[in-house]
């Protein structure tokens, strides 16, 4: 079987599956398609149609991921099956979780493990905050805190969420998930298989 | 430097969003006794055009869109109180804000320095507008268009939300009602009652355009 993930949660998928000895080979995306959603759909049809020809069965480790329905018409037509839910935020707190966030503040930054170890990259630089810092509060002037959920917060993990919480002027609340709600929404899609 | 100059650096500089040069040379202009619709018309309206085709093409990305409308809107900051005086006619009044439980609002606003550089009065209400802020803005300030921004999936329900407030309000004949948004589709814009969508800033003006060409030369039945 063929695991197409988004290069965001390649890794902790990859660590879900050995740690389950699942007959699972995991096929990354760029993760920088996570901040163009509008390319998912398509990039996910293009490795999943060459996946199939040299596996039994090709599942898919998106969620929506802000594609709005596109790659639901992707699934649909190859007959894939993806995460549940809008995106693996939803995968690592649950829906429920989420919404009670929002809620409270609907001015709610959400980070996972990848984005704070990648956050130089995949937020400071893919929004320009490197060349123009001026646009810092143009982009984040109304949200009022930043909520990290935590799969593996170590110490090098906490000061790099610190840090990124301080450069966007905003408060830290962690949110230790784990990975339990990404390895029962693989073990959903991959139990056919195993 | 010489009119001419003015507006070549005028257009290059806001291409690039150098804020800073931009209120001078508008500064500059107007010293020189430059009318401000000129500089407007034929300077900045143009440049922003360009970042918008730019970004079309992929040439820009959002980053270089928000410097380049920062630009902008510092010399329109100058230059919207010589416009109002020199009694140029709007093309109509338009009422923004992004719905309740969204503070999203990058695309909002450019929008709205879109719309303004087409010649729009925007009153921008800003995020986590309230259905009865809505209502009320509608009937203070009378606008042309009302505009409901979304960009979660969660917070989109608010645009029928909104829509009801303005029937049980009896106003939703008045206005004009323009719904978008990164989720948003036309299909979306039909099933919520909206009149109008549109996928991006510059489409928005557009759409607005001829939403309001179409509503002023109806006859009444």
């Amino acid at each position: 079987m063929a695991l197409i993930a988004c290069g965001a949660i390649a890794q902790p998928a990859a660590a879900v599956v050995d740690r389950n000895g699942w007959p699972v080979d995991v096929h990354p995306l760029p993760p920088l398609l996570h901040n163009h959603p509008d390319r998912i759909a398509d990039q996910v049809r293009a490795l999943a149609e060459r996946l199939g020809r040299s596996y039994g069965r090709v599942v898919v480790g998106y969620a929506d991921c802000g594609t709005y329905g596109a790659l639901d018409s992707v699934c649909d037509d190859l007959g894939l099956q993806r995460l549940p839910g809008l995106h693996c935020y939803d995968v690592y707190a649950g829906r429920s979780r989420l919404e009670r966030f929002f809620d409270e503040q609907p001015g709610t930054y959400l980070l996972t493990d990848f984005l704070v170890r990648s956050f130089d990259r995949t937020v400071v630089r893919e929004l320009g905050l490197d060349r123009y810092p001026e646009l810092r509060d143009t982009y984040f002037g109304h949200y009022t805190r930043v909520v990290w959920l935590a799969q593996e917060p170590d110490e090098e993990l906490r000061a790099l969420a610190a840090d990124a919480a301080e450069g966007l002027g905003l408060p830290l609340t962690v949110v230790e998930t784990g990975d339990h709600g990404l390895e029962q929404a693989l073990a959903d899609l991959v139990r056919p298989a195993v | 430097m010489t009119p001419d100059d003015i507006l070549k650096a005028l257009y290059d500089e806001t291409l690039v969003g150098n804020a800073p040069r931009v209120l001078e040379l508008t500064e500059e202009g107007l010293g020189l006794s430059m009318e401000p619709q000129t500089l407007l018309f034929d300077a900045l309206i143009p440049s922003l055009e360009e970042v918008g085709a730019r970004f079309e093409r992929g040439d820009f990305f959002v980053p270089e869109m928000l410097i380049a409308g920062r630009a902008m809107a510092g010399a329109m900051e100058r230059l919207r109180p010589l416009l109002a005086e020199t009694g140029v006619e709007t093309i109509g009044k338009f009422l923004m804000g992004t719905v309740k439980g969204d503070v999203h609002d990058i695309g909002k606003n450019l929008v709205n320095i879109m719309l303004e550089g087409a010649g729009f009065e925007v009153i921008d209400l800003g995020v986590q507008v309230a259905p009865e802020k809505f209502v009320a803005a509608i009937e203070e300030h009378q606008p042309d268009i009302v505009g409901f921004s979304a960009f979660l999936t969660t917070t989109m329900p608010m645009f029928k939300a909104n829509m009801n407030a303005l029937e049980k309000a009896g106003i939703r004949d008045e206005v004009i009602v323009m719904v978008g948004g990164a989720p948003v589709t036309q299909e979306y814009a039909d099933a919520v009652g909206a009149d109008g969508y549109a996928a991006d800033a510059s489409q928005t003006v557009k759409r607005a355009k001829s939403l309001i060409e179409a509503k002023r030369t109806k006859v009444p039945a």
